[in-house]
């Protein structure tokens, strides 16, 4: 602790930076993903004020999904900056984020969960599992897709979507929202 | 070798073994030497590894004690019934339900009738037996073992979880926070994988094998192309051999990694996590550039690899160069912490007496005292020709949980050196031979989390048939054990010592 703390003092953040004019981006993915992080900001603003919050459900996956949802919370990917969290009650959630092609066995807890949630609400399908494309989706325990459980406003296909994937796909869906709430 | 590992030796001498089996002997064998070997399992005289069901048939892999090789042995169902191995053998118990649930064998005189893969969500019973139909059931109505006394209460947890996990369901029965008996009950991921792998083609065989549990695809993905390499006794080239560990150590390295920072941040300690994430992330970024994918998926195929490129090593060398350091730094941090160390240290305590009986392999079995690695005691390429450390912990909490993380980092970077600095040149392929007799094969992996058993039957160059084991049969059971006694606060940070597979249990 003794040489961790000071040195976190005087260390540049690993996060990649905010977007400005004349940021010193390296690399093609940097670049991408700072001009994203701009897009994001303005969009959830006028959406939601500040935020939007994420209940995620795994209904069903290989946990590689979960592995790169997980990762937008590291300090490199840092999605919070944008006003996005991930939030325990699907009561606090806008947004629900579902992962595998959906069990069977999975699917009343699935649908509960999204009972739960207040509207207006959005449905983001993760992953080629949910998005109905997956190795699982011919069998007689999965449903094969999210979309024939629930109205899906956006896939993010990917096996796993990387976290850049999901950071874009996240945008693409405040472009949607926003078009819904602002005629 | 002892008493009983000799009676089970005895069992199975002097029998032919079924023939195009491979490395492995497997064994047909009769209700009544079945039942006499489930008893010396029970007895302990060795290692259940693995128990599934085919059509009319059910098997048992099984190591025992002293022996090189394990082997097979499979028994024919009489009137789709079988003589119960978990009456002798608990190990068995989760097992033989999962083959009643699946095929709709009965494992004569197993002590728990409960169902366990099946909810009763399908519409269909046995769905890879006789299929009848029948009515769905309620998914929340399941008899939980009971807890009776002054003051007990039960805590539901599950299958949402609060948190970006995989989904299952755990019974709390506490008495105050102190935990009396929480009892699991999984099967929410079930995919329906064996019968996805049920009479396949080789490449739609190897995706579902992939896709077992992503966070082990590279050591399934290593299993399934030996096994099916061992039926058709092929060899690939030695830079896929050289590059096949790599990945298995990358692999390795990232979810360790990520799982010493993930179990402090379940006690509060969120800086060595948020380090561990950056660390984490510099290794995925690393195998995404040398391999295009940051899991890996889909790289170790029957025959070989697909081939990195060149300038990969360099990549490689040079991230572990950048991070070996700071993950130093935060070992030193997590070593001379107190408050951290107050929730890891004698957390969750794991005997001997119970990783010994289930034979639970990986971290959870070498923080408890069982020295057992498969890279080192059931040797495959390339590990064959190297030496390293396998550490093994007494104390089996969640900090020796930690520390043998920590320890394996240390051995996974030292081997990536050794490879990454002469890589065998040369092709990284060869092709499936044309197929003219029915063959099987056997192997074994050793995943970050443990072993993984993956088994094959070949018919005309299709999968006719494969089962795959994860580590999580052998560990999920003993989180029950670890937790008794502990407070239900701390059951977060015991599951995630353990870091059972969900989705690789409920297949």
């Amino acid at each position: 602790m003794r040489t961790l703390l000071p040195r976190s003092l005087f260390a540049k953040p690993v996060t990649i930076p905010e977007p400005r004019p004349d940021a010193q981006v390296v690399g093609g993915e940097d670049a991408f993903l700072a001009e994203l992080g701009r897009a994001l900001d303005v969009r959830a603003r006028r959406l939601f004020g500040r935020s939007i919050t994420i209940r995620m459900v795994d209904a069903g996956s290989c946990n590689g999904c979960e592995l790169e949802i997980n990762a937008l919370n590291n300090s490199v990917y840092d999605i919070e900056r944008f006003g996005i969290k991930f939030a325990a009650s699907p009561r606090h959630a806008d947004v629900l984020l579902v992962t595998g092609p959906v069990t069977h066995n999975m699917r009343a807890a699935l649908e509960r969960t999204y009972a739960a949630m207040p509207d207006p609400k959005w449905v983001v399908a993760v992953g080629d599992c949910a998005g109905g494309c997956g190795v699982f989706a011919e069998s007689y325990a999965t449903v094969g897709s999210l979309a024939k459980v629930m109205p899906v406003d956006l896939v993010i296909k990917g096996c796993p979507p990387r976290p850049i994937d999901l950071l874009k796909g996240l945008l693409a869906l405040m472009e949607k929202a926003t078009a819904k709430a602002v005629p | 070798m002892t008493a009983m590992g000799e009676r089970l030796a005895a069992l199975i001498a002097n029998r032919g073994a079924v023939a195009g089996h491979r490395p492995w002997p497997r064994y047909e064998v009769d209700h009544d030497t079945w039942t006499a070997i489930a008893q010396a399992l029970g007895a302990g005289g060795g290692d259940l590894l693995s128990l599934w069901g085919e059509k009319d048939n059910v098997h048992l892999a099984l190591r025992v004690a002293g022996q090189a090789l394990p082997c097979i042995v499979s028994v024919r169902t009489r009137n789709a019934d079988f003589p119960s191995v978990g009456r002798f053998h608990p190990p068995a118990i989760r097992l033989e339900r999962a083959v009643r649930d699946l095929y709709g064998f009965a494992p004569l005189g197993v002590p728990d009738r409960r169902p366990w893969i099946d909810h009763g969500a399908w519409g269909v019973r046995a769905p890879l037996g006789a299929r009848p139909p029948a009515a769905r059931r309620d998914p929340g109505s399941y008899d939980f073992l009971p807890a009776r006394g002054e003051g007990l209460h039960q805590v539901p947890v599950g299958p949402v979880h609060a948190g970006i996990i995989e989904p299952g369901h755990f019974r709390f029965n506490v008495n105050g926070e102190t935990v009396v008996r929480v009892e699991e009950r999984l099967g929410y991921a079930h995919k329906g994988i064996d019968g996805l792998l049920t009479d396949v083609d080789m490449e739609r065989a190897s995706r579902v094998v992939a896709r077992i549990s992503g966070d082990s695809t590279v050591a399934y993905s290593f299993a399934f192309a030996r096994a099916v390499e061992e039926a058709l006794q092929i060899e690939p080239p030695p830079r896929a051999q050289v590059l096949r560990g790599v990945m298995a150590e990358l692999e390795r390295l990232a979810n360790h990694i990520g799982d010493v920072g993930a179990i402090c941040n379940d006690a509060a300690f969120v800086i060595l996590h948020a380090h561990c994430g950056i660390l984490r992330e510099r290794v995925l970024a690393a195998i995404d550039r040398a391999f295009g994918h940051r899991l890996m998926m889909d790289r170790i195929v029957p025959g070989g690899i697909e081939d990195p490129g060149p300038g990969a090593a360099h990549a490689l060398l040079a991230m572990l160069d950048e991070i070996e350091k700071p993950f130093a730094e935060i070992v030193r941090v997590y070593d001379a912490t107190p408050s951290i160390q107050d929730r890891t240290c004698r957390t969750g305590v794991l005997g001997r007496d119970l990783v010994e009986r289930w034979a639970a392999g990986g971290i959870v079995g070498r923080a408890s005292g069982r020295d057992f690695d498969v890279r080192r005691d059931l040797p495959y390429a390339p590990y064959r020709d190297v030496a390293f450390e396998v550490p093994v912990l007494a104390k089996g909490d969640v900090d020796a949980r930690i520390w043998i993380r920590i320890r394996e980092v240390a051995q996974s970077i030292a081997l990536l050196r050794l490879w990454l600095a002469d890589l065998p040149s040369g092709p990284v392929r060869v092709d499936l031979p044309a197929q003219e007799s029915t063959c099987e094969g056997v192997a074994m992996t050793e995943a970050f989390r443990g072993d993984v058993l993956v088994w094959v039957r070949l018919v005309e160059g299709r999968v006719a048939r494969c089962h795959a084991r994860d580590a999580s049969w052998f560990q999920w059971p003993l989180l029950e054990a670890a937790i008794e006694d502990n407070i239900i606060a701390d059951f977060p940070i015991c599951n995630k010592s353990f870091n059972c597979s969900y989705s690789g249990h409920d297949l």
